[in-house]
């Protein structure tokens, strides 16, 4: 069992300032992190290798300084890393990081299965996942709470607003994964130790990915942004007003609309 | 509004209703349809003229339409859709071109007919037993193949589960771009679609563009967009979509749905929060606390008053010295809203605070407020909600 994770390093968004004279956010200072959904993607791998043997490999995209994110990763029983570091990657939107991610995977070869975590904590797009299943037209499955794997195949819970969906998959298949499936584990000090003496960050260029240089980078995304601002001071809310009844009416009402509770 | 004048067999040479004077031999227009005016008309006393000012619109042109994928479960259109139609209307107005919905279900059952008077003017119904229940590789080959056909300069997706597992699908299969969880959509001077997003933890906003790849697509966060009120007589076009689908197409196969509340998470990864803090008194009230979140199938979480007096575990604890939340839902109970406790809870997409006295401050970064006592408001939620 080939297992592919791939992961990304963010800035701990819980800690990110802003600037209150210009408004802007300010970088320097904050620790970057694993992101956490990859994390439970990762774990969930080493889980899996665990029980039906095989490999697993970490790849990454971004700065040198991402090399810390795919240590750790190491430290947690992964056996490979790999770090995309090109200039030529810089300001990739989602497609683009997926056009750079697929075919470093497609260069590696040989997977049975591919784990990303659902999203990441700065841009929350949780988009990579599936288009990084599109480029290699394997199947996805989103929102995974539940990995079973089995005789080439997979059983996954998939997490929906009212519930979940199982479903069931061949190898090799694409799975992005949530927080619930696991508990976050920290790096043994023995993990650790393993990972700086016995094992290497190797660090591909996009010709190493063998990825297409007109399909990547800042000026082949699709997308683009045009301006950031700091969102307006959310200032008061709305008092609501009325009996209890008629509050409790309204508040059950704004819950609906946005799915929070069961039933639309 | 109506033109009128007053009519030959009216006895007066001037009305004067509800504020309004005509005088006659004039012809008025635009005027308001008060219940005087509405009773002169009954009454003989006033020619209608005109019923409505005709407004002087532009035939829309066809094709480069706005599109909206009119997301189903269970036979039901998810409320966001609705929304999503309203804003889609106003784009679609901008850009003079018309809305259109891709609706993939097995039977229509009237779907069609409810997209329409909610603002579609075309609604592209795909039938097939095969797309009663949304399955990845079905929904985005039907949809994919539909864009590349129709070619559509926007289309708009719900930031549901399945809108955010199908829209990247489709971006990657036609090479466009795609930006997720918008929360605001207008059309730049120069006919761009500019999505607004919040990143980094809901920090900054960030406005995007795709100005070269078509279509332009988004996923839409739920409950944003405004809903139009619908229109029972709208009239709109529903074209019949044959499409090319096999159970071959099928890769990854949903055995069953299963409704139920999803897994217990720690408070940082929670999606739905709700804190109790002093104003429930004592350690027994906590009781409606957990009630209420478990019923929201949300986590519970607490201040620190109520840590420090023992009524719940240190691990519950919201703030500067316990743990920073960002639920999608987060409802505080009796919670003053000291610094240190907003600090740790005000990035929360959508915050309910339940307080008695009007000048707490966690009312300063609650969206909706409620001023009211905990003791009734609680128990009245959690009755509304087991209904």
């Amino acid at each position: 069992m080939n297992i592919i994770v791939c992961i990304k390093q963010v800035p701990d968004t819980n800690e990110v300032k802003i600037d209150p004279k210009t408004g802007t956010l300010i970088r320097e200072g904050v620790p970057t992190i694993m992101n956490p959904d990859d994390k439970h993607a990762l774990i969930e791998a080493v889980k899996i290798k665990g029980n039906n043997g095989g490999k697993v490999t970490v790849v990454s995209m971004g700065p040198p300084q991402a090399e810390e994110a795919l240590i750790e990763a190491l430290a947690l029983g992964a056996d490979e890393a790999i770090l995309l570091c090109d200039r030529a990657f810089a300001g990739s939107d989602t497609w683009a990081t997926a056009n750079a991610l697929g075919s470093a995977i497609k260069t590696i070869g040989d997977y049975d299965l591919l784990l990303f975590g659902r999203q990441a904590i700065d841009g929350d797009t949780a988009q990579v996942g599936p288009q990084v299943a599109e480029f290699l037209k394997v199947p996805q499955i989103t929102y995974a709470q539940k990995i079973e794997v089995n005789d080439g195949k997979v059983k996954v819970e998939r997490q929906m607003e009212e519930g979940y969906e199982v479903i069931e998959a061949k190898l090799p298949c694409l799975i992005t994964c949530v927080a619930e499936i696991n508990d976050i584990e920290y790096s043994s000090l023995q993990g650790i130790k393993t990972a700086y003496r016995e094992k290497e960050v190797k660090v591909w260029s996009v010709d190493d990915a063998k990825a297409d240089k007109s399909k990547v980078g800042l000026l082949s995304s699709p997308t683009a942004v045009k301006k950031s601002f700091t969102p307006p001071a959310k200032g008061q809310g709305q008092i609501l007003r009325g009996t209890t009844k008629e509050i409790v009416k309204r508040i059950v009402s704004i819950l609906k609309e946005r799915e929070l509770v069961g039933g639309f | 509004m109506v033109k009128v004048k007053i009519s030959m067999q009216c006895p007066e040479t001037q009305l004067n209703l509800g504020g309004i004077f005509l005088i006659k031999g004039n012809d008025f227009e635009d005027v308001p349809d008060l219940p005087e005016v509405q009773q002169a008309i009954e009454n003989g006393h006033l020619d209608v003229l005109r019923e409505k000012k005709k407004e002087v619109k532009e035939e829309k042109k066809e094709g480069e339409e706005v599109l909206v994928f009119a997301e189903q479960r269970s036979g039901k259109i998810a409320r966001v859709v609705f929304e999503l139609l309203g804003k889609a209307r106003e784009l679609a107005d901008k850009l003079n071109v018309k809305t259109a919905a891709v609706l993939l279900v097995d039977e229509d059952n009237g779907l069609s007919k409810e997209l329409i008077i909610y603002g579609a003017d075309k609604v592209y119904l795909v039938e097939s037993p095969l797309l009663k229940n949304y399955q990845t590789d079905l929904y985005s080959k039907v949809i994919s193949d539909h864009i590349k056909k129709k070619k559509p300069q926007i289309v708009l997706y719900g930031a549901t589960h399945i809108g955010r597992d199908l829209a990247p699908r489709i971006a990657q299969r036609i090479n466009t771009g795609l930006t997720a969880d918008c929360t605001g959509l207008d059309i730049t001077e120069d006919g761009l679609l500019l999505q607004t997003r919040p990143a980094f933890g809901g920090n900054i906003m960030a406005q995007i563009i795709c100005e070269k790849n078509r279509p332009q697509m988004s996923t839409v966060r739920l409950g944003v967009m405004k809903m139009k009120d619908k229109d029972d007589d709208r009239k709109g076009e529903v074209v019949n979509v044959k499409v090319d689908i096999s159970e071959k197409d099928i890769m990854v196969k949903v055995l069953n749905i299963i409704k139920e509340c999803k897994k217990r998470v720690n408070l940082e990864e929670a999606e739905i929060i709700v804190s109790g803090g002093r104003g429930l008194g004592k350690k027994e009230n906590f009781k409606l606390v957990e009630e209420l979140a478990s019923l929201l199938c949300g986590e519970v979480g607490a201040s620190r008053a109520a840590v420090d007096s023992g009524w719940i575990a240190k691990d519950h604890q919201v703030g500067q010295t316990g743990k920073t939340v960002r639920p999608k839902l987060y409802i505080a109970v009796g919670i003053s809203g000291a610094i240190q406790h907003k600090a740790g809870m005000q990035n929360s997409d959508l915050i309910i605070a339940i307080n008695k006295d009007p000048d707490a401050p966690i009312f300063q970064v609650a969206d909706y407020g409620i001023v009211d006592d905990l003791f009734k408001v609680v128990p009245e939620m959690i009755e509304a909600l087991k209904q």
